[in-house]
């Protein structure tokens, strides 16, 4: 299996004394759909700065697709687009034409670029606004237009940095089809994300990073076995005055009409169903409480936290 | 980067910058053009008549030279200094900076781009000189060759100010506090003849002077200093500047973290 992206022993520190990377290693395999996860601050957005060359690394390697950032920047930084969490294209220039001088800036011929642009812009619903100014252009548009400005030298791997972040639950989800159909054509894709569900949704691997270290790094199938305990909400027909109580399982009331409760791993929910109904409580509905792996997320940041502060 | 695809990256630069400086062209080729059609009206006809002849030619013919070289000389500052300090503002400049194009592309993008832009100016205003005075050339190439020397020149001079700049004042503090003492005193408007003692050494100082001499030799055959040395200093200072702001790019200081 080839490796899209080799992270070797990375540090950064900034001007300011900042240790924002300490000593990280990581690998992602071409083809994969990889969560890079981590708290606000935990340098995610430094990994990412110092991938694309915008950041300069303090020491360590970083190789894409074999090609050493340092020694081989040319083919390295084709191999790779970036889509930044912050806006970053001229607010003054057509839709159309920021795609296309992308295109010029990696060497690509005229009438490639334009013929490209025109695939991309259609591809993410821009192609009616290309020559409008992007500064007129709404926030899930602007996000789009730089997905498809990054995408428009068909890198090998694409960077999301918090791709769908502010953006309309209706567009997230199609952003997510657009996203996993250029990953099945072949696009190894690396994203941070603040919504797990997307993660979830969307990864086959992750890491997480919480002050400067990788915490967890394991498929998102595996990690989500180690999963203790979940949360449920049972919604309820009857209006709950007081939560019941029912053998081997922990309710609380969590709205008038809602019960929460804690299932350990393995154990079964009959009893708790049959036990609710002997007690004249009828379940309407049941969901999980957050997202599974934003139970894990938070147990491991906190874990993380708890043995700071212990040492 | 192959050599054909740095050549791409180089115009996508390059077109950008003019593409640029035509779509704000009321901000960028419009006011010079008043400007300099104002100073001809007002130095040339109106008050030039009373001076009489300086260094045995009409005071419209020995100011035109100077006045077209001032254009090109601002022009060319301006535009690669707001232009690249906007692409920082904006961290537009970040596309190029993640795209495999050496830095000397960038460079020379922005330089060509800056210079066009002065020449497009000089070029207006060396038309609209036309309705006040003739112009006979002396030395085309010296003309030629001048003026893309200090177009080249300013344009360095306009990135360099746009790396360090940290706001848009400090884009305009050196065009109004140093650029534009040295231009007005760098012999547009006068012959450094006219000076004495101190004030004339001082005035030899001035890089600004040479260009503005060179420049009028290459249409009035008319020089205060001499033109040989005019352009040797000018290409050191080129070459001189150039490496310095491919030194910057290539720290990526001010511009990468």
């Amino acid at each position: 299996m080839t490796i899209a992206l080799k992270i070797q022993n990375l540090t950064k520190q900034y001007d300011n004394g900042f240790q924002a990377l300490k000593h990280i290693d990581l690998e992602v395999e071409e083809g994969d759909f990889f969560a890079l996860l981590g708290p606000n601050g935990a340098g995610k957005s430094t990994t990412i700065g110092i991938l694309c060359s915008l950041v300069r690394k303090t020491s360590g390697s970083v190789s894409i697709f074999g090609h050493d950032i340092d020694e081989d920047f040319s083919l390295a930084k084709k191999q790779i687009g970036v889509v930044p969490q912050e806006f970053n294209f001229s607010q003054f220039e057509p839709v159309e034409q920021i795609v296309i001088s992308q295109a010029g800036y990696y060497g690509l011929p005229r009438a490639l670029a334009v013929e490209r642009t025109e695939k991309y812009l259609r591809q993410l619903g821009l192609w009616d606004k290309r020559h409008v100014a992007a500064r007129m252009l709404s926030g899930g548009m602007k996000r789009r237009l730089m997905i498809a400005r990054a995408l428009i030298h068909e890198p090998k791997l694409l960077i999301l940095d918090e791709p769908t972040a502010g953006v309309d639950i209706e567009l997230r989800r199609s952003m997510w089809d657009f996203l996993r159909d250029i990953n099945a054509k072949g696009t190894t894709i690396i994203l941070t994300t603040h919504y797990l569900e997307e993660a979830e949704s969307l990864c086959r691997n992750l890491a997480i990073i919480d002050q400067g270290q990788i915490i967890e790094n394991s498929s998102v199938k595996n990690l989500l076995k180690t999963l203790n305990k979940e949360t449920f909400l049972l919604d309820t027909l009857e209006a709950i005055t007081q939560a019941p109580k029912i053998n081997d399982y922990v309710l609380r009331k969590a709205e008038d009409h809602c019960l929460e409760v804690e299932v350990e791993k393995g154990q079964s929910l009959n009893q708790l169903f049959a036990d609710l109904s002997e007690q004249g409580i009828n379940v309407l509905s049941m969901r999980n409480k957050t997202n599974r792996l934003e139970e894990l997320f938070v147990s491991l940041i906190n874990k993380d936290k708890v043995s700071e502060v212990v040492a | 980067m192959s050599i054909q695809e740095q050549w791409i990256a180089f115009l996508t630069i390059v077109r950008k910058e003019v593409y640029r400086f035509m779509r704000i062209w009321m901000q960028t080729l419009l006011p010079p053009a008043i400007t300099m059609s104002l100073y001809f009206v007002v130095f040339g006809s109106l008050i030039g008549s009373r001076i009489g002849p300086m260094e045995g030619f009409s005071y419209m013919e020995f100011v035109v030279p100077g006045l077209i070289m001032m254009s090109v000389i601002t022009n060319s500052y301006s535009n690669v200094a707001s232009s690249f300090y906007s692409a920082k503002f904006q961290n537009s400049v970040e596309e190029m900076l993640v795209s495999p194009m050496p830095n000397y592309i960038i460079l020379l993008g922005y330089l060509v781009g800056g210079s066009l832009r002065g020449l497009a100016v000089g070029l207006i205003v060396t038309l609209m000189s036309m309705f006040f005075t003739d112009l006979n050339i002396h030395s085309l190439p010296v003309m030629i060759g001048i003026v893309l020397l200090a177009a080249i020149l300013f344009s360095l001079m306009g990135f360099l100010n746009a790396v360090y700049a940290n706001s848009f004042d400090d884009i305009s503090i050196i065009p109004t506090f140093i650029l534009a003492p040295l231009t007005y005193l760098g012999g547009v408007f006068y012959s450094i003849n006219l000076l004495s003692g101190i004030w004339r050494d001082l005035s030899l100082l001035n890089p600004i002077l040479y260009l503005v001499n060179a420049f009028r030799y290459g249409i009035l055959g008319l020089s205060d200093i001499d033109v040989a040395s005019a352009f040797i200093g000018v290409i050191i200072f080129v070459v001189l500047l150039f490496l310095y702001a491919l030194r910057v790019l290539n720290v990526g200081q001010k511009l990468r973290n």
